[in-house]
């Protein structure tokens, strides 16, 4: 089953805007405050500048293959919902739901929960838009820059994603939620973005592949346990919108391993990297802390009853939960190990299963995380090197959470706070290692082109090739 | 046994700072010092510990600084202003407790609004973080409430609908008949868990303003300092404090006789009864106020209360099947009137005032405990002014009919409008609701009075005679110590506030009695209730047939 795509629709969409117009225009309302908050908070400059981008067509396969030359402002956001992956009745898979068919509507009692989930996810949306606002000015190349609009642009209609469900679901209480998610700004103190990590600044290009790499990844994680979802609009809605997600988190493993490899021919050469404005790999290695334990963080706590509810009432499940991977959709009567320490002593404890649903879910998105930090010590490999960078635990720098507001080294055993500020300069970025890389982003405009910090990817976008032009300046 | 004493030094919770005539107190809830083991007090929510510091922190700016006439209340977590009573505390406690509890928490609410009332303290809920449940609650006994305007942080009240309890502790109360809200939107907003942010809180009446985050801190001081700069209701010029010394009472072995320096409580666990005995003063009180203050936290009748108040607490909270409580009196009348006509005499100074509504809360604590109690007079009885006061609340009163005609009471000043019980009324007038002349005429011609006269004028139920009076008693006592508890509870609650309601009888005899139904209902309290699953990995099963 395929659905009907409308692509001349002032908002491109496979959701039958044509034939909802209370819909359609409450959108077509909400879009001019979209594109003036694009202006104003969306990448500074280059709004004249033609962007090799690819928009989305499409829900099936290829749908994403339309390439381009566009302006920013004029890129095409657009509302899609993957299609059923199966004909016929499909029917909720966890929770206390399961066996229900999908709700094709959200029920009375879900309402409210159902809402602040979609707002949560929907507002690190324009938030890391807004992160990463200033970044283009010092772009390595014109490829990163292209991949970072890219990334703009996917989220621009990611949130467009969470608006429709808002306005389409959620009555006037979903309309005045859509208006609030272009009116918080990241960083303002006084109208913050909902989650602390996204009001932090992305400073750098590091910092960039950092959160591509580590944040985005919560965001795939996020994503991954809505698209289980019962409620069937937030399910496909936030399936379509994985497959925009990989290409962040690719832009991020990419950019971390480029760095990584220009760092090991200068070490294979015997230069110290600082000496030639290069990311040495102590310096890459606090990036990795700082980014990975903010993300751990995003997950909320270990032991969670907001999360035993999301589960519950079938809101939200566990990654890919339904592959079957699981044992008992119900999750009842099941512990979750984990350790907890209480004044310094490592305890094991059981937390009921639904309540570790936050848990389950870092867990899975720390295993992956672990494969992308090992395809990055590849690369030192191929170049003979024996250093190597590492991942820190999950028990690292957390500020919420079993480990919260103790202190433990990168490997997870617990230390002193005297032990652990000793050792602050030698894991966690300090002010001097920002102050470095930002001497080092000197952007780098010319085709083919490429920062000395940062080797050129093996391939070029859409099988063009490395030094084509991803970026027409006017 | 349950310590409801503490002091500043020794808050966990809270953080008490004055600048000038403003006092700033805040909430900063260590998770990892509950009452009692078995739960964490996460996001700033409160048990009885953090109430009993709450308690004695609004004392003691009462009592300790006069200077002192607006109080902000906030928190010093930035993101949560209080999330309310803990949940994991309430589903893991007995029924008797959680009733005891939330008993203590509304006395402690109340005696906000009385300090506003009658001190002249203005309370400010700075919320600059969210308020929800018992943290909006708490906030509504202020008079005013300020919430930060950060896209984020709202107030709520999430107990219909999360938990399937009310909010208990003066909410839904407070939420109609002090901020006046309208019936409907209080309907909606009772039942919308997430509650409401700034914007729409200040258009529905449910704060009274909001700022934004960087301007929070600024806007509650400026507030704050207008409120501070407004006349004073009484001349506390450059009044200096009394300091409230620690009560301590000695404990027996067994915890079955505390002495107090003017009161002694003996329990009998055995017959489930206890014999409260206050002691008046060994000689007469003065009329001075400059003594009084100089006296201070031993100044008899401000002492003999506080003792009687902590005697109350502990009866409540550690004696729950103790169900009679004999109230004595010992001393001299003459001290007695005299004291009485001393404290109202003083009425316009800050201390004698304080005395008198400290009083008052003491006696309205003993009007909504949940046992009985029997005032005893005898010979040895000084049974007037205040200590009258004191057997007025009971819910019967014996008076030996002695030959001698040695056994007496007295009616004082006191007795006349300065100690309201909850629904507005002076005891006098609860008791005689079908003659209100005649509380006027004892209120204006404050007699003294034989047991005949004192049985004539309606002021006491029985008067055995000397021959009678041992037996009878006992038989009263035996009696009553047969019937259910929960009946007596009921019956006395009942009985005992007379006459037209009030904002705190609402609270207590309507809001928290349909709580305390609640309490024990299935659908809350039951294996598969909302408050015992709330958390938990289950969700509640109810028995849909509404009661
Ligand atoms: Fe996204
Ligand atoms: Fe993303």
């Amino acid at each position: 089953m395929t659905s009907f795509v409308d692509l001349e629709a002032k908002i491109p969409n496979n959701v039958g805007l044509k034939d909802d117009p209370v819909i359609r225009r409450a959108l077509e309302t909400w879009q001019p405050a979209y594109l003036e908050w694009w202006r104003d908070m969306g990448p500074s400059d280059f709004k004249q500048d033609d962007i090799y981008l690819r928009t989305a067509v499409g829900v099936g396969r290829g749908g994403w293959a339309n390439f381009g030359h566009v302006k920013m402002p004029d890129y095409r956001w657009g509302i899609f919902l993957a299609d059923p992956e199966t004909e016929g009745e499909r029917k909720i898979k966890f929770g206390d739901a399961m066996g229900q068919p999908v709700w094709m509507q959200i029920p009375g009692e879900m309402r409210a929960r159902a809402r602040r989930l979609i707002v949560t996810q929907a507002d690190t949306e324009p938030a890391s838009v807004e992160q990463q606002r200033l970044l283009g000015h010092t772009a390595p190349s014109i490829y990163d820059m292209r991949n970072l609009f890219q990334v703009n642009v996917e989220e621009g209609r990611h949130l467009w994603a969470m608006v429709y469900l808002l306005h389409k679901y959620f009555g006037s209480e979903g309309r005045d939620e859509a208006e609030e998610l272009l009116r918080r700004r990241s960083g303002d103190p006084d109208n913050p973005r909902v989650l602390q990590a996204f009001n932090k600044p992305i400073r750098d290009w590091m910092a960039f592949f950092c959160f591509t790499t580590f944040t985005d990844r919560d965001g795939k994680y996020q994503l991954a346990a809505l698209a289980e979802s019962g409620f069937d609009p937030l399910a496909r809605t936030t399936q379509f919108m994985l497959t925009e997600e990989a290409h962040h988190l690719q832009v991020g493993e990419n950019g971390i391993a480029r760095i990584i490899e220009r760092t090991a021919q200068l070490m294979k050469e015997g230069v110290d990297p600082r000496k030639v404005g290069a990311m040495p790999l102590d310096l890459i290695q606090r990036y990795i802390n700082e980014w990975s334990s903010a993300s751990y963080d995003l997950f909320g706590g270990e032991d969670s009853s907001n999360a035993a509810e999301a589960f519950a009432t079938s809101l939200k499940g566990r990654y890919r939960e339904g592959d079957g991977l699981y044992k008992d959709p119900l999750a009842l009567n099941q512990n979750y190990e984990t350790e907890i320490f209480e004044n310094g002593v490592e305890k094991k404890v059981q937390i009921p299963l639904r309540r570790a649903m936050n848990a389950l879910l870092l867990e899975a998105y720390h295993a992956d995380a672990t494969r992308i930090v090992a395809r990055w010590n590849r690369v030192l490999e191929q170049y003979q090197l024996s250093e190597r960078v590492y991942l820190p635990t999950l028990r690292f720098n957390r500020q919420i959470g079993l480990y919260g507001g103790l202190w433990f080294n990168p490997q997870g055993e617990q230390i002193s706070k005297e032990a652990f500020e000793r050792k602050r300069t030698e894991w966690l970025p300090v002010d001097a290692d920002y102050q470095y890389v930002k001497n080092c982003m000197i952007k780098v405009w010319d085709r083919g082109k490429f920062a000395n910090w940062i080797a050129p990817p093996p391939v070029g976008i859409n099988n063009q090739p490395v030094d084509f032009e991803y970026v027409k300046f006017h | 046994m349950t310590n409801f004493e503490t002091n500043p030094d020794r808050y966990a919770h809270w953080k008490l700072t004055f600048d000038g005539a403003v006092a700033r107190l805040a909430m900063n809830v260590q998770e990892d010092k509950p009452f009692r083991d078995g739960y964490r007090l996460k996001l700033n929510s409160y048990d009885l510990g953090v109430d009993i510091e709450l308690c004695d922190a609004i004392e003691r700016i009462r009592f300790e600084h006069p200077e002192v006439n607006v109080v902000v209340l906030t928190s010093e977590n930035p993101r949560i202003f209080c999330a309310g009573a803990n949940i994991q505390m309430l589903g893991s406690s007995s029924h008797p407790f959680k009733v005891n509890f939330c008993k203590y928490t509304n006395e402690t609410r109340c005696s906000i609004e009385n300090a506003s009332a009658h001190s002249g303290i203005k309370f400010i809920a700075a919320l600059n973080g969210t308020a929800s449940g018992g943290g909006y609650e708490v906030a509504a006994a202020c008079d005013e409430i300020y919430l930060v305007d950060d896209g984020n942080s709202a107030v709520s009240l999430p107990e219909v609908p999360l938990l399937g309890v009310l909010p208990g502790t003066g909410g839904l109360t407070r939420l109609v008949d002090k901020r006046k809200i309208r019936r409907d939107l209080a309907d909606v907003f009772a039942t919308k868990a997430e509650g409401l942010k700034a914007k729409r809180a200040k258009e529905w009446g449910l704060i009274d303003g909001y700022f934004s985050r960087s301007r929070f801190d600024e806007g509650i001081k400026k507030r704050a300092a207008e409120l501070a700069a407004r006349p004073k209701i009484l001349n506390k010029t450059g009044a200096k404090g009394i300091v409230l010394t620690p009560i301590a009472p000695s404990v027996n072995a067994d915890a079955s006789e505390l002495k107090y320096k003017h009161v002694t409580l003996k329990i009998d666990r055995a017959q489930r009864l206890a014999e409260l005995t206050i002691f008046g003063p060994a000689e007469m009180p003065s009329t001075d106020p400059a003594v009084m203050r100089e006296l201070g936290a031993e100044f008899w009748p401000f002492r003999a209360y506080r003792e009687v108040n902590d005697a109350l607490c502990r009866l409540r909270h550690d004696e729950e099947t103790v169900g009679l409580v004999l109230l004595k009196t010992r001393g001299k009348i003459e001290h007695l009137l005299a004291g009485s006509r001393a404290l109202a005499a003083n009425r316009n100074d800050w201390f004698a005032n304080e005395i008198i509504l400290f009083l008052g809360r003491m006696l309205r604590r003993l009007d909504v405990t949940g046992k009985s109690f029997f005032s005893i007079i005898d010979e040895d009885s000084a049974c007037a002014g205040s200590l009258l006061e004191v057997a007025l609340a009971a819910d019967r009163i014996y008076m030996k009919n002695d030959a001698g005609g040695k056994t007496q009471l007295a009616i004082g000043p006191l007795s006349t409008g300065l100690l309201p019980m909850s629904n507005g009324l002076t005891r006098l007038q609860s008791r005689f609701l079908k003659n209100p002349e005649h509380a006027e005429s004892l209120a204006k011609s404050l007699p003294r009075m034989k047991t005949s006269e004192a049985l004539a004028a309606g002021l006491v139920t029985f008067a055995p005679d000397e021959l009678d009076w041992s037996d009878e008693i006992r038989l009263a006592i035996e009696e009553r110590l047969s019937l259910s508890p929960d009946a007596l509870t009921g019956m006395e609650a009942s009985l005992r506030f007379g006459g037209p309601e009030a904002h705190d009888s609402k609270i207590y005899g309507r809001l928290s009695a349909w709580q305390n139904w609640i309490f024990t209902r299935p659908n809350a309290t039951g294996k598969e209730g909302a408050l015992v699953l709330f958390g938990q990995p289950e969700r509640p099963k109810f028995d849909w047939r509404r009661t």
